[in-house]
């Protein structure tokens, strides 16, 4: 019997002879990521526990994202904790206004193919898109890695999907997660693994992948894994036999199999205000809009803005449409690119990478009635605005198509 | 943990963590500044009227979203009692542990049970409504050793001689 890619990871790590799920095993932990939003406490806890020492300040990252720039007084506060906490520990890995966690942690090399990572953050499943099996935890079990580096995990069920064939032109990675996500439902995948494989998503970019592993866990996954390749070890600048162990094996006992067909795929949209009310975009086509959203570390890649600007390009926006770039990296790409230029151009208000519009904590705040197409993670009630601001999930494509007549519109 | 009886308020399936505690205010300074916005977005009402050993029933996935701790403290700090729900988010569950508050998962009394029924809790091992019993299970041997030490702060504590 083989092993699933999770179980080759965690099995690896721990140095055991076998693995199955629903153990319990204590894996030595490779990395881990702290944003400002919950320094604080990791800081207060770590003190409580009576730890004089991080087990390792090079596996450590500090970043700086759901609060840059600030937006009330209190927010310095969260920098003013950290960077105290940065000094008396001697972390070196900090980024105070660099971009997004989860963006950061792929492209600046912190977190690797077959690595185990743990976030102060539930989108921390994104580094799956390399291959690392990386997961989201609070800010005490946190505390209790940074001293003792290990941390106890339960083996989880492996759930297959397998997309093969060609995506329509309309289609993008956005589209497939949002309509699994629809399929397994928000608690579909809870506790367990997902592993995707198949000639599309072979064919795919590491930053779609991204897109994929980021919104796993809206289905409740604990992580999401892709088998790298040429292009993840290009992108983790790694070499191809330092992860040739990196794949399920085809005897794996995988909990379920579920297959897809690319050509199946259609623009669909996470409708108010659960993520799994997932509908064909032609079913909401024409819903009057008040605003547009692209970017986050769901779709705020060098790719989505760059759909964005041959969408909008030469054409004016019909309502506000905000593009927040996931790090300083691809907005500096996007200039150079010129998407910048185009989407500037065409009316959109272009903000510093960051967190706050996605979590509803700064820029583009929606008030009762209020309708956004997002290209973010969530549409819980209140997160971008009132309770009772409509938001509909979708891909770039999708949000800069109903931008341009401020209706909800499928993308040609 | 010994046997309590509490009031019931009822919430439904999915209930996410910007419900227990949105964003906004998670950069208050403590969680005692947050509890009186808990369940906000859904219920403005609920916070000020939940009492100590109050019990929330509610349906699947209860916790699901952001890794916020301060969801399970919020419900901690209002002096719930416990939660009873069909099934938990994982790092909701991971996160409730850590900070002591008792999780129950049952699927059978979210169909009879009422808002303000008075429900008893027999903690591993039944729950008992209108004379009628009701079976639950108990949690794995790693977690009932972070309960028992109550919470993880307090088993890292042992651990480095601090109590």
């Amino acid at each position: 019997m083989g092993y699933t890619l999770i179980e080759k990871i965690i099995k690896k790590n721990a140095g055991l002879e076998d693995i199955a799920p629903g153990q319990i095993v204590t894996v030595n932990v490779d990395r881990v990521m702290i944003h400002d939003i919950f320094i604080p406490f990791v800081a207060d806890k770590f003190q409580e526990m009576g730890f004089k020492k991080l087990w390792d300040p090079d596996k450590v990252v500090l970043i700086y994202d759901h609060l840059v720039p600030t937006s009330a007084v209190e927010d310095v506060r969260h920098f003013q904790i950290g960077d105290a906490f940065v000094e008396k520990y001697g972390l070196t890995h900090v980024h105070r206004r660099d971009g997004i966690c989860h963006q950061l942690m792929t492209e600046a090399g912190y977190a690797k193919p077959g690595d185990i990572v743990f976030g102060t953050d539930s989108h921390t499943t994104t580094y799956g898109c390399v291959g690392c099996f990386s997961s989201g935890i609070g800010y005490t079990e946190m505390a209790s890695i940074l001293g003792t580096g290990e941390m106890w995990v339960r083996v989880p069920e492996t759930i297959k999907i397998v997309i093969n064939g060609k995506l329509p032109a309309n289609v993008t990675s956005k589209d497939i997660i949002l309509r699994i996500i629809g399929d397994l439902r928000a608690d579909g995948a809870t506790y367990k693994a997902l592993e995707i494989t198949g000639s599309t998503v072979d064919e795919m970019s590491v930053a779609s992948r991204m897109t994929i592993s980021n919104m796993a866990v809206e289905a409740g996954a604990k992580c999401c894994l892709f088998r790298p390749d040429e292009k993840t070890c290009r992108y983790s600048e790694v070499s191809l036999e330092e992860t040739a162990w990196l794949y399920g094996d085809d005897d794996a006992d995988y909990e379920r199999i579920i297959n897809y067909k690319a050509e199946g795929f259609v623009p669909v949209c996470a409708c108010p205000s659960q993520v799994d009310n997932i509908h064909p975009v032609s079913d909401v086509e024409g819903t009057r809009i008040d605003q547009v959203f692209i970017g986050s570390c769901t779709n705020g890649r060098l790719e989505d803005l760059a759909v964005a600007a041959r969408i909008l390009e030469g054409k004016k926006v019909a309502c506000k449409c905000i593009i927040t770039p996931a790090s300083r990296k691809i907005y500096i790409e996007a200039i150079e690119a010129g998407y910048m230029d185009i989407l500037a151009k065409a009316g959109c208000i272009i903000t510093q990478p960051g967190c706050g519009l996605c979590c509803g904590r700064a820029g583009g705040i929606l008030t009762d009635g209020e309708k956004v197409v997002a290209t973010n993670n969530r549409n819980f009630l209140g997160r971008m605005g009132t309770s009772k601001v409509g938001i509909y999930l979708a891909s770039p494509a999708t949000a800069a198509t109903s931008a341009l007549t401020a209706t909800i519109s499928v993308p040609k | 943990m010994n046997q309590f009886t509490g009031k019931v308020w009822v919430l439904g399936d999915d209930i996410d963590t910007d419900i227990i505690i949105p964003t906004d205010y998670l950069a208050l300074p403590t969680v005692e500044d947050m509890k009186q916005y808990g369940f906000s977005p859904l219920r403005p009402d609920l916070a000020s009227r939940i009492q100590e050993g109050d019990i929330i029933v509610a349906g699947k996935n209860f916790g699901c979203g952001s890794s916020r701790e301060q969801a399970p403290e919020i419900i901690k700090a209002l002096k719930v009692g416990c939660v009873i729900a069909k099934s938990y988010a994982r790092i909701f569950f991971r996160n409730s542990i850590n900070n002591g508050l008792l999780l129950i998962e049952n699927s059978e009394i979210q169909d009879v049970v009422k808002e303000g029924d008075m429900l008893t809790v027999n903690p591993g091992e039944y729950l008992e409504l209108n004379g009628k019993k009701y079976s639950i299970s108990t949690l794995p041997d790693n977690l009932m050793d972070i309960i028992n030490a109550g919470g993880l702060v307090k088993a890292m504590q042992k651990r480095n001689g601090v109590i």
